[in-house]
């Protein structure tokens, strides 16, 4: 009981200036993060430079739950390299690994063909109808390291989003009662 | 300045801080370690070697596939993914990688192996291309670790051709 009484009076005493200079320095902590994801995604070259592995396709190399970092160079895909791609019309990224390479002589134009190591049959029936080959735009990015079981944390705030709401709840509670 | 909230921040704090530093200088530790593997494809027979109905080639063969893959393995490496592709160069594509055979190695005693198998996966032209065809057969791996870089590299073998006439 005391301590919701300690709180009620922090909130009272709260005055203007202070709330402010709170406000402020909240936006300074959200904007630095959004720069150093903006220039993650400059340094790696491409749009996601960080995706958590959601399938058991890939285990036991990498299992639901661990976080993938990638890079895109312009280097050629070449076979063997694990890749990130989105099919037509679809927003998941799927990650698999390029197992068929057939590139064009002089335009670069390449065919790519992907299997999840965990799956009996190639990524055809996962691409758009009527499509047999990923091409270069399709993928995001190349897999350069791991972190095992860090990406638990986004599956779990994306499957119940009630915790995402009660983390920031908590989050916003103790921005407001702190006093620095 | 000393509650069980402050405490408790600067522990988990410190706690991921040193969890990181330990996954990067476990990745960072790889980089030293010797590399040997060997390996040795041959070719044991070309079971058939056809023209399929929608005009592109197709060749199955057996293959014999000795490697010593051990010197791969260190204290963080979770499997090695190792695969035999076959290389060749048409005149339309500059380069074409079929993947013939794959497996996931677990453990170092695994990694010494000999294996006669016919292809897993199809091996198919992109048009038909294939008769008398020269081509290399590599043997790529890829090291996954347990938490850090991936490795990949390969070995490559040439001299290996495709019968001038379909069978």
């Amino acid at each position: 009981m005391g301590w919701i009484g300690e709180t009620v009076d922090s909130i009272k005493s709260i005055k203007i200036r202070q709330l402010l200079t709170q406000a402020i320095t909240l936006g300074m902590i959200v904007t630095s993060a959004l720069i150093i994801w903006k220039a993650l995604m400059c340094v790696t070259g491409t749009e996601s430079p960080v995706v958590v592995v959601l399938s058991g396709s890939m285990e036991p190399g990498f299992k639901r739950g661990d976080i993938l970092f990638l890079h895109m160079t312009k280097e050629p895909i070449r076979a063997g390299e694990i890749v990130v791609f989105n099919v037509d019309g679809r927003d998941i990224p799927i990650v698999h690994r390029a197992i068929k390479v057939h590139e064009r002589e002089n335009t670069g134009h390449v065919d790519v063909l992907t299997k999840g190591d965990n799956n009996d049959v190639d990524d055809i029936g996962l691409y758009a109808d009527g499509q047999f080959w990923l091409h270069r735009h399709h993928i995001m990015g190349r897999a350069v390291g791991f972190l095992p079981y860090v990406g638990w944390v986004t599956i779990i705030m994306s499957e119940k989003p009630i915790i995402k709401y009660i983390l920031i709840g908590a989050l916003g509670l103790l921005v407001i009662t702190s006093k620095d | 300045m000393h509650s069980f909230g402050y405490r408790g921040n600067a522990l988990l704090t410190f706690a991921v801080t040193i969890l990181a530093f330990m996954c990067a200088i476990a990745s960072f530790s790889d980089n030293f370690s010797n590399q040997t593997p060997s390996a040795q494809i041959q070719i044991l027979n070309i079971n058939w070697f056809q023209k399929q109905p929608h005009g592109n080639d197709e060749v199955s063969l057996t293959l014999n596939i000795t490697a010593d893959l051990q010197s791969l393995f260190t204290w963080n490496t979770k499997q090695v993914f190792a695969f035999v592709a076959a290389e060749y160069k048409t005149s339309k594509n500059s380069l074409n990688q079929v993947s013939l055979w794959d497996a996931i190695i677990p453990e170092k005693e695994h990694a010494k192996f000999w294996i006669q198998i016919s292809n897993k996966y199809r091996f198919i032209d992109q048009g038909y291309n294939l008769r008398g065809k020269d081509f290399n057969l590599t043997l790529h791996w890829h090291v996954m670790p347990k938490t850090g870089k991936m490795f990949a590299d390969k070995i490559v073998m040439s001299g290996y051709r495709l019968p001038d006439a379909y069978r």
